[in-house]
Order: structure tokens, then sequence, then C-alpha cells
């Protein structure tokens, strides 16, 4: 078999594993923007705020240390304990969901019915403001983020594949961790929408408003519980990257990279963004292989816009949106 | 505190009609300046089926949504079951067993007829997450029984033919049937009907006519519905009440509500002074 070839496989793979990656946080978008029609910019914002969080629980930084300190002339920044990683995670969440519960009560609660645009610029906002507050409560230099998943390369794949192709695939242990964990994230999100009473009302609040409130939906209990959902997408999203490329600013703009994703897999469809991902993952390592050589490389950077924008001629609602009828 | 009035009466086609489920008392409701019902008080009784009628702006549908708590009015008290109901949301007053359904159809128009009518399950839903998700122990239990319950209601409202269609394809017709379903899958104590056979031909008329009759008969609920066909309403309903401007005009059964002048006058149309 030509080396080309299975140079292209291998990048395929890492293709396949960074397209997981881009689908979490695509995931997290498409959960909000179903149940309650919003598109919340601020999704790469919550990824970072998580794993900003997380680290600083981890290592026992005391929040706003800076701030406490210009104000009170102290030196103070550890409370001088490590939290075991676990723990952290579960800390983490519930500070997720005290988010939820905030930006529903201050924010959301308050802009019901109101066009979509208005809600987008509301969401533009909740992420500045997250911006900030993590860099007001955690610092701002860039941290790293180990949580105990295992990371480099992964021997036994190196050794299977030189025992075939006479040369060893370069697959990072960390990214088939990551795989596993989004198959899992994925089949429990599906499971949860579709078959409990909770996912069920989630549909419905998706659907019609009035209508649920006649069934006995709470309206802001299922908001709380999708801005938590997310929330947690976000950590998880957050956890995966700040243990690759450690926690910092730069983290939040992999949510730019989720919206080609969602005008590929469509803004409403759970397998969507998975597949989407995939595609844009895998599209733009191969591309980049291939193609890149020839116009002097970086096509990284643009051949997912691109992607999306042929799409968006040929295919507006996605690969799997619900299609666009419109009733005259 | 119980002030729930026990002795009922029988209907002429031999119904009996138990104590009063519910009871709008002195209710008032304002927008702005605008008075859209003004002091009226009647009740609901076990297992009847009242009407509230009136010309178009009369207020009928504001007081269905002060029933359902869609409005919360100025003025009044809305007892239920014997107690006074504190200002509840929309969806407290659901749980407790009210159901309506709405003038402009409110469906979830992309899930199919089935999950649409399963929402209406949702209120008799109790087991855990996980056991949910897992499908284990009371879940299952409680999965099976609201399904038995779910297919009974789509056969008994004849569409069967259409349970996984999405509801967005379906006629206007339909929609409204499956409105209905919805709202007697939470085996409700009221069921409020907004309009409905607005918009209908003469043959849904029939048909919706006689689902509401069966579903009193078969079912035993206590129905309260807005209409402004007047036809309709005399043939389904054992007591009606009748709105004009946001006032009560009339309240009676059918016959006594016909001869009532200035339920007339209201209806030909004769100069308010």
């Amino acid at each position: 078999m030509p080396e080309q070839v299975i140079w292209g496989m291998e990048v395929f793979l890492n293709g396949l594993m960074a397209g997981v990656l881009y689908a979490l946080v695509a995931l997290g978008f498409v959960l909000i923007f179903k149940a309650s029609g919003i598109f919340n910019y601020s999704q790469g914002v919550m990824a970072l705020f998580a794993a900003l969080t997380l680290v600083g629980i981890m290592e026992g930084q005391v929040p706003f240390s800076h701030l406490i300190n210009a104000t009170f002339g102290t030196e103070i920044h550890h409370f001088g304990w490590h939290v075991p990683a676990l723990l952290a995670i579960l800390l983490t969440m519930a500070v997720m969901v005290l988010l939820a519960w905030l930006v529903n009560k201050l924010v959301f609660q308050h802009l019901v019915n109101q066009e979509p645009i208005i809600l987008f610029m509301a969401t533009i906002g909740l992420a500045y403001f997250l911006e900030g507050m993590g860099d007001m409560m955690w610092g701002s230099d860039i941290k790293t983020l180990d949580v105990g998943l295992p990371q480099g390369i992964n021997p036994m794949i190196d050794e299977v594949t030189y025992g075939i192709f006479g040369y060893g695939f370069f697959i990072d242990n960390l990214d088939l961790w990551a795989t596993g964990i989004a198959a899992v994230l994925v089949v429990a999100l599906v499971v949860f929408a579709q078959y409990t009473k909770q996912g069920r009302a989630m549909r419905a609040v998706a659907d019609d408003h009035q209508a649920a409130l006649s069934v006995g939906i709470s309206l802001n209990f299922i908001w709380v519980m999708v801005w938590s959902l997310a929330g947690f997408v976000a950590l998880v999203a957050g956890i995966m990257w700040g243990t690759k490329s450690g926690v910092q600013f730069s983290l939040s703009l992999i949510a730019l990279k989720a919206l080609p994703v969602l005008m590929l897999g469509g803004f409403t469809s759970i397998p969507g963004a998975i597949v989407g991902g995939l595609i844009i993952g895998v599209g733009e390592k191969l591309f980049e292989f291939i193609v890149g050589p020839l116009v002097g490389g970086a096509t990284e950077n643009w051949f997912a816009y691109v992607l999306a924008l042929v799409f968006l001629v040929f295919r507006p609602q996605g690969l799997f949106g619900e299609k666009i009828i419109e009733r005259v | 505190m119980n002030e729930m009035n026990t002795e009922g009466y029988v209907t002429e086609d031999g119904r009996k009609i138990g104590g009063v489920v519910m009871e709008m008392r002195n209710i008032t409701l304002r927008f702005g300046g605008v008075v859209a019902i003004k002091d009226i008080s009647f009740d609901i009784r076990q297992g009847e089926i009242r009407a509230i009628i009136g010309p178009n702006g009369a207020g009928k549908s504001s007081m269905l949504n002060v029933i359902s708590g869609f409005y919360n009015p100025q003025v009044g008290e809305v007892w239920y079951k014997g107690e006074r109901r504190p200002q509840m949301k929309p969806y407290q007053v659901a749980r407790q067993g009210i159901a309506r359904t709405f003038q402009n159809i409110a469906l979830f128009e992309g899930m199919t007829v089935l999950d649409n009518v399963m929402t209406g399950r949702l209120r008799h839903m109790h087991a855990g997450l996980v056991a949910q998700s897992l499908w284990k122990g009371r879940a299952e239990a409680e999965e099976v029984k609201n399904r038995e319950s779910v297919e009974k209601i789509i056969d008994f409202l004849e569409i069967q033919h259409i349970r996984k269609t999405p509801v967005g394809r379906l006629p206007y017709g339909l929609k409204k049937r499956v409105e209905l379903a919805r709202a007697l899958a939470a085996e409700p104590s009221i069921l409020l009907l907004d309009e409905p056979m607005a918009g209908m031909n003469v043959e849904e008329k029939e048909d919706m006519s006689r689902f509401v009759l069966d579903v009193n008969d078969e079912f035993g609920t206590t129905i309260a519905l807005i209409e402004h066909d007047m036809g309709v309403v005399m043939d389904l309903s054992d007591r009606v009440v009748v709105m004009d401007y946001g006032k009560k005009i009339g309240d009676g059964s059918p016959d006594e509500v016909r001869n009532n002048q200035d339920v007339i006058d209201a209806y030909l149309g004769v100069a308010h002074d």
C-alpha cells in the first residue's frame, strides 16, 4: 500500500477524534436551541468558565483573590488544599447548575417571547460577562488541567498498525477517551430526551409554550434544566480541550468552530451535531493533508466555514435539521 | 374549610349531577382600562356540561383563561374542590387536574399524535430519572399503564390511523381532536374546551359534539366549554352562562336561557344605553 494512503488513513482517524470534540461543543448549542430557541453564543465561554472553575477548585485557588488582595492589601492566593478530580468535577457541576439558574432568573426570564435576535444579543452579553467573571475569579494566566485522563501515544494501536502497514499510527490516548466519553454522553442525552418525562417535557417546551403550560409543565424548570445540561456539556468539552491544550482564553473560540458544525448538522438535531462534527473534523484534516501543501497550508482555518457556506446554499436546514416547509 | 355543595340535580336525560367542583366568585378582570370581565359569579358541578356563551368580545375566553390560570383576576375568588385557590401559574392549575384546549389549537406540531397525547400524562409520571432512562422498576409499570390509558383515549376519539403522524401534517379538524385527546389523557377533574367547534364544517361539528357527549358519558368528565354557535350549545349543555360585554346576563338551563329577554337582545343586537 502506498504510504500516502496509509498516512491519509492516520489523518482520517485523527480527524475523527478532532471532530468528536467539535461535536461536543456543538451539542451544547443544539440542546439550548432546541428547548428555548436561543442561539447561545456563550457556549464556548461556558466551556472556558467550567474548565477555569474546575482547575481553580482542584488547585484550591481562592476565587476573586486579585480583587480581594487589591482591596484589602492582603496576600492570599490559595486555600492550601488540593481537591481530588472527581469531587472537583462534581463541585464544578454544582457551580454550572447555579449559573444556569442565575442566567434564567436574571436574564432570560425577562426576555420571554422576545425576538430571536434579542435573545442572541443577550447571549453575546452573557459571553463577555462570563469571560470577565472567569478572569476575575480565577486569574487570566494559562493553566494546565489534569484530571487523570491518560495522554500520549496509544502503544497498542501503534503496534497493531505497525504490524499491518509497517507504519505505526500516532493516536493520542486522550482523543480515544474523548471519543468514548462523547459517545456515552450522546447516548445518555438521546435516551433522556426520548424516554424520560423531563425529556418529553423539554421537547414539548421547545415546540409550544402555551401547550406545554396547559399540560402542567413549568417553563422555568425546563429552562434551568436545559441550561444546566448545556453547562454539563460545556464542562465535558472544557475538560477535554483544557487537558489537550491548556485552559486559556482561546478555549472560548472553539465555539466558533461549532458554527459550521451546526450549519452541517442542523441546529435542531443531536445526531446532526455529532455527524456534522465528524465531517468537519475529518474534512479539515484530510483537506489540509491533500490540498494544504499545494496552497501553502493553513487551510484548517477556513475549510470548515467554506464547507458550511456550500451547505447553506444547497441544504439550508442541514443534514438532519427539520425540513423547512412554508405553508402559503 | 369545606363549603362544597353536595346536593346535585338530575338532568332531563336522567344523568345525576353532583356537587359544586368549581366556583367563581365576583370575578373582575381588567386589562389596563378595559374591563374584560365584570363581577361575574357562577359554579360548575361534578359531571355536568357547562357552557359559557356570548357574542364576540363578551369575555368568554378571558373567563376560561381565569379558570385555567392564564389570567389572574384583579378582584374575586376562585374556589376549587371546596378550597379557595391562591394565585397560581397555568402549569400549577394543570397539575391540579384542570385540562384545557385552545381556540387556535396549541399542539406540539413537531411531535407525533401519540407523543402529543402522552404529554397529557406527564402529571401521572412519578418515577425517578434513572429508573425512567433504564426502563426499570416503577418506571416500566408506570409507562405501561400510561400507554394503556393513552391508547384507550386514542381509540375512543377514533384517531388510531394517525397515531404515528406528526401533528403538523394533520388537517384542522383532526388537530382539534388530538388536542382533545391530550387534554383527556390528563384524566382531568374539569375539562375546559375553548370553542371546540370553531372553524369546523357541519360534519366535523357533529363529530365533535358526539365526542364531547361521549366523553362526559363514558368517563364522567366535568366539562366547561365556550362556544358561540348557539345551536350546538343548546343541544350539548346542561347549564349555560351567558355573557355580554363582560357581564353575566343569564344563567340556567338551555330552555331558561333561550327565553331570557336579555339574552335574546344580546344576540339579536338591541342598542345598549
